[in-house]
């Protein structure tokens, strides 16, 4: 990996895909769950996958910070890259990978741990902070980012786990940006919060747009048409349709598609 | 045997009520022309009920006798002998009949207390006569409550309903079993104790250093009155439980849980599951041999190697050891229990930081887990205290207070053992110190048990 | 933490040099940490599988030669005048008792006599043998036969190779005169091994040679009896009345929580209620499978209440539902749809319960089966010992010839209870029920 080849997220408006994936098949023991899938990610974009349950959105979407490596009898096909370097290559260190492309769960899953330890803990594992001081500026300004400073910024002390559904989804959202990744991987981030809280968190996707590429994984498309600018529709592990966001919902190419949005099946 | 045959014939007069009502009750649905209503039980029923009014009070009676026969017909033999001449009640006349008993039964050829022929025969005619009585009285019951079912027996009579309010009180007494054990365990306790409290002082017991509770033959001798300061024992108890054992079982049975559960693939888990569970099964005695004849050799060898001549063959680090060896697979299989508890969010959450696994296992998922272990390893010393068989057959009876795993402690569990083996004398402090030290361990197990129950409780909730 | 534009601090942030020497560095040492970690967990697993692997080595080391003694063959003339027996009386129709009462032990003598330097070399129970092959074909009256009969102990061991030969006579264990004797028979082919039948089928004895698993194995038999009879009927019906019956309240509570303190209590202290409450108070014969198999029963009733609750939860309510749906009454809906599903949990429980009561000592150490027994039991209440007891006992004697006898009690205790326990697991695994 060269570091001059690090795009800077600051600088944005590229068109060279972040991430790009070929021919990729994912295998569940003998269950076939992803099939042949293409697409390219990039930076400046919010990207949405969409599609029934079980469509294979979120296994596609493990499979890019290979978070699929943890469960057992999966197996990946195929090539995904990461500016232009396979992340399934041996050489590729899981660790660093994981660390540039970061997650956020259906769930929120904070650690049973202060707030404050909780956006600490990917900078210490990673030793990003030699000080107590840059610790605590990278703390704030992870938690200010996800819109949740003015909140907890008096409690940092309290237990993450004790705040409510929409915070906890703030936090882990801070927990991830806290490493400084390139890449954040969001699945189905507003499926256990009230509609509230959904509209916080949309806004704060909105808010992170240009600075990481965001990849959103939904079953809700007013969602997806609300914050992404690039839509996939997955149906059966097959990527049906990839198109601009607007394209797909004004006038998509393929029927399956259609039915979909409109409301047919799902 | 007696009994057995009354027993028996108690039951088979109960089948016939059975087969009486049921055949009452099938005439009736006969007559009913056998449509369905015109009688309101089916006939098994109606024979059911007749067979349990007729068993309960006769079995009742029964067992009631066969309980406290014995003390009424003891009582009925000492009453025909002279007031002067009456043995005092405990141990004399607990003697003088185990005597009388041998000698009716033909167990004892000859008797040595000079009475007890006298009394055989007495207490041989007073037992058949009384007996016989009960046998009789048993059976009028019996009719009785079988004829007055019989008479109930009428097409409306609602005997499935009577027959299930049966089966609930049943049900009900077997459930009420477990509180009159724990009484009963209680009871006996406390009891006992407070015979041994009355010759020694409990603040002597809790806090006295000096266990000897051998008498002493000469009145001038040291703690001729035998010493029952428990320290020693209490401190042994800890130091092979609580202290060794766990010294040995915490590290490599979470350890082997967080390799399970983490990393082994799913075939060797799938494997070593059922394995820990037959290690868990071998029996505690199995576990005592392997200490006293293989770990106990090699732990004084290791001791003379390095320096101390006279160690112990019986030491506390060869019984704490093989403690701990045996409850590996338990802490192990409670830690397994905690960390699968462990949402997977949780782990998937730190994975997908770029956490490596063991910064995974050792920052959230042990913390995450950690009311859960804490519940288990309670459990396990609480297991590891009251534990026997080990320390019986690999630990001293010596009571000495010393933190040298190379030395040799005692237990409560082997004082126990050793005070209530061999030749008892009844009523002496110490046979009933045995109690006063099992009331210790049953309130040091209990308090533990409640108090880890409650945590791993807790803890499943939080994750639920 | 002091509080800094965000702005500033947000583009003063550069992006994170992953190749950078610190950063490999650091990297590479978080994977060796990691490899460390894990390896420190496998040897974990290693060293707990070791220690039970060494435990059943020396078992198995010390214990197979139990199933096997040595037999001396000896030359015996079953002369009617030293067994005090007449030929023509034994032709009779008496004959048969005739021949059990005969003094085979002054045969027995006689014919050891014949055996030189080895002549003390033979059990003392040898002349058993002598009578069960006479009895078996009384036409050997007067005849001349070669036989095999057992050896003592110490030539037993000798011939297993269990003496260090090579040590100073005093410390051995075994005198030079055992040793020349042993010497003679091997060198005169007098010496074999054969499989140990009265180690199966005797009770104790204070005669390596002669002692038997046979009285402890019915003695467990007979506890468990008892046991299974009590705590199987008593658990099942407290788990249907805990799960089905039983309206929410104090009773419940108090019952549930006996059940699950009674679990947890040391099983000594089950032997201390068997004897102040059993033998005591209620004056129940000493050392019997009767009070043995009551105390036990009370020990494992828990574990089979906990389980049966388990199983008796897992069967939906839509069972329960359909049935009390076309009328059945809440009693038959239990005894006929609950319990039979219910089952297979509840069995699992009941033979772990079970496998536990059978290698159970201490609560039976107090209430006296630790006698020495050395006739099979005759019946529930007259004294008894257990297989684990035996172990114990055997463990405790100071005779060299037990420590191969315990451990091949061990072993066969331990193949009992594995087959039990395996059995459970095979139960559970077959009929586990996801609904």
């Amino acid at each position: 990996m060269n570091p001059n080849s690090a795009p800077n997220p600051a600088m944005g408006h590229n068109n060279v895909p972040k991430m790009t994936a070929r021919d990729v098949n994912v295998f569940y023991g003998q269950k076939q769950a992803i099939r042949n899938v293409s697409i390219d990610v990039t930076s400046d974009n919010v990207t949405a996958f969409i599609g029934p349950s079980g469509c294979g959105k979120s296994t596609f979407l493990r499979c890019l910070n290979r978070m699929n490596d943890t469960v057992d009898g999966a197996r990946v096909e195929g090539r995904i890259e990461l500016d232009a370097q396979d992340i399934y290559a041996p050489a590729m260190d899981v660790v660093q990978l994981r660390a540039r492309v970061g997650m956020v769960f259906q769930k929120p899953n904070p650690f049973p741990k202060s707030i404050y330890e909780n956006v600490a803990y990917g900078p210490r594992i990673h030793g990003l902070a030699q000080a107590k001081a840059d610790m605590d500026n990278i703390v704030e300004s992870a938690l200010r980012r996800a819109g949740l400073w003015e909140e907890v910024k008096d409690r940092l002390g309290e237990s993450g786990t004790a705040m409510s559904g929409g915070q906890q989804q703030r936090l882990c959202i801070a927990r991830a940006i806290a490493v400084d990744p390139e890449v954040i991987l969001m699945d189905e981030p507003c499926s256990a919060l009230d509609p509230i809280a959904t509209a916080r968190i949309e806004e704060l996707i909105d808010e992170l747009r240009g600075r990481y590429a965001i990849v959103i994984v939904t079953h809700n498309m007013q969602q997806a048409a609300r914050v992404s600018q690039k839509t996939a529709f997955f149906h059966l592990g097959t990527l049906v349709e990839y198109d601009d966001t607007s394209a797909i919902f004004t006038n998509p190419r393929e029927t399956r598609t259609k039915d979909y949005i409109t409301g047919r099946y799902g | 045997m007696r009994l057995l045959i009354a027993f028996a014939m108690v039951l088979a007069l109960a089948g016939l009520a059975y087969l009486a009502g049921r055949g009452r009750a099938n005439r009736l649905v006969l007559a009913g022309g056998n449509r369905i209503g015109a009688v309101h039980s089916r006939p098994v029923y109606h024979g059911a009920y007749m067979a349990v009014l007729a068993l309960a009070p006769a079995l009742l009676l029964l067992a009631g006798w066969a309980i406290v026969g014995e003390n009424v017909i003891e009582g009925q033999v000492v009453a025909t002998m002279p007031a002067a001449s009456q043995p005092a009640p405990g141990n004399d006349r607990v003697a003088l009949m185990n005597e009388v008993r041998g000698l009716v039964t033909g167990d004892l050829p000859q008797a040595f207390n000079p009475l007890a022929p006298v009394l055989a025969p007495r207490y041989a005619a007073i037992k058949n006569n009384l007996d016989l009585l009960a046998g009789a009285l048993a059976v009028a019951l019996l009719c009785l409550g079988g004829l007055w079912g019989y008479s109930r027996i009428r097409p409306d009579f609602r005997a499935r309903n009577r027959v299930e309010a049966q089966v609930r009180v049943l049900l009900l007494v077997a459930s009420v079993v477990a509180i009159i054990t724990t009484f009963g365990i209680v009871l006996s306790l406390i009891f006992e104790s407070i015979r041994f409290f009355r010759m020694v002082s409990p603040v002597e017991f809790l806090t006295g250093l000096a266990w000897s509770p051998q008498t002493a033959l000469r009145a001038d001798q040291v703690g001729s009155t035998g010493a029952f300061g428990a320290v020693p024992l209490f401190w042994g108890t800890i130091f092979i439980g609580a202290i060794i054992a766990m010294a040995v079982a915490i590290p490599l049975g979470l350890m082997s849980a967080i390799y399970l559960t983490q990393y082994a693939q799913p075939s060797l888990r799938k494997w070593m599951k059922p394995v820990l569970e037959l290690l868990a099964g071998v029996p505690t005695v199995v576990y005592g041999f392997f200490a006293a004849l293989t770990v106990a050799p090699l732990v004084r060898q290791l001791a003379v190697m390095l320096g101390m001549v006279d160690a112990s063959a019986d030491s506390a680090l060869a019984a704490g050891l093989v403690m701990g060896v045996m409850i590996i697979p338990f802490v192990s299989s409670m830690a397994d229990d905690a960390l699968t508890a462990v949402p997977r969010a949780m782990r998937d959450g730190s994975l997908a930081m770029g956490a490596t696994m063991s910064e995974t296992v050792k920052k959230v998922m042990v913390p995450a887990a950690l009311p859960g272990i804490i519940g288990g390893v309670l459990l396990a010393v609480s297991r590891a205290i009251g534990e026997t068989m080990i320390v019986v057959m690999a630990a001293g009876l010596a009571a000495n207070l010393t933190a040298n795993p190379f030395a040799s402690v005692t237990t409560v569990t082997t004082q126990i053992v050793a005070l209530l083996t061999g030749d008892q004398e009844f009523d002496s402090a110490k046979t009933l110190s045995a109690f006063a030290l099992g009331l210790v361990l049953f309130m040091m197990t209990l308090v533990l048990n409640i108090y880890a129950l409650a945590v791993v409780k807790r803890y499943r909730e939080a994750y639920e | 933490m002091t509080a800094l534009q965000p702005s500033r601090l947000l583009s003063e942030r550069l992006p994170t040099d992953w190749e950078s020497p610190a950063m490999r560095a650091r990297i590479a040492a978080r994977y060796r940490a990691e490899r460390n970690f894990r390896r420190l967990g496998a040897a974990a697993l290693v060293i707990a599988a070791s220690f039970l692997a060494f435990l059943l080595f020396t078992i198995v080391r010390d214990g197979w030669s139990g199933f096997l003694r040595s037999e001396a063959r000896v030359v015996v003339t079953f002369t009617p005048a030293t067994l005090g027996l007449d030929p023509a009386a034994v032709a009779g129709p008496q004959g048969k008792v005739l021949l059990a009462r005969a003094d085979y032990l002054a045969l027995m003598n006689e014919a050891a006599l014949t055996l030189g330097p080895a002549s003390g070399t033979l059990s003392d129970a040898a002349w058993l043998e002598l009578r069960e092959r006479l009895v078996a074909d009384p036409a050997l009256l007067g005849k001349t036969v070669p036989v095999w009969v057992p050896v003592r102990s110490t030539i037993d061991l000798l011939a297993k190779g269990k003496f260090d030969l090579a040590a100073p006579a005093d410390s051995r264990g075994v005198s030079d005169r055992e040793v020349a004797a042993w010497r003679w028979l091997e060198r005169e082919g007098r010496l074999r091994t054969n499989f140990n039948m009265a180690f199966l089928r005797n009770a104790d004895s204070t005669e390596p040679e002669l002692a038997g698993i046979g009285g402890a194995a019915l003695g467990s038999l007979l506890t468990l009896v008892i046991t299974i009879g009590v705590a199987f009927p008593l658990g099942v019906f407290s788990a249907v009345w805990l799960e089905e019956f039983a309206p929410k309240g104090r009773l419940a509570d108090i019952i549930e929580l006996s059940i699950n303190n009674l679990a947890a209590v040391p099983s000594i202290i089950f032997g201390l209620l068997g004897l102040a409450f059993f033998l005591n108070f209620a004056g129940m014969p000493r050392s019997a499978p009767l009070v043995g198999g009551i105390t036990l029963a009370l020990m494992i009733m828990p574990v089979i209440v906990i389980a049966a609750r388990v199983a008796i939860k897992a069967v939906p309510p839509s069972i329960r539902d359909a049935a009390l749906g076309i009328g059945a009454s809440p009693i038959q809906v239990v005894f006929q749809h609950v319990l039979p599903l219910a089952l297979p949990g509840i069995m699992t429980g009941t033979i772990i319960g079970v496998a536990r009561a059978l290698g159970e000592t201490a609560p039976l150490l107090l209430i006296g089966m630790r006698a020495f027994v050395t006739d099979v039991p005759q019946g529930f209440t007259s004294p008894a010992t257990v297989l684990p007891m035996q172990v114990f006992l055997w463990s405790d004697d100071v005779q060299r010839g037990f420590v191969e006898k315990t451990s091949a009690a061990i072993l066969v205790l331990l193949v009992i209870l594995i087959a039990m326990n395996s059995l459970a697991i095979y139960l559970r695994n077959r009929f586990e029920r996801r609904w």
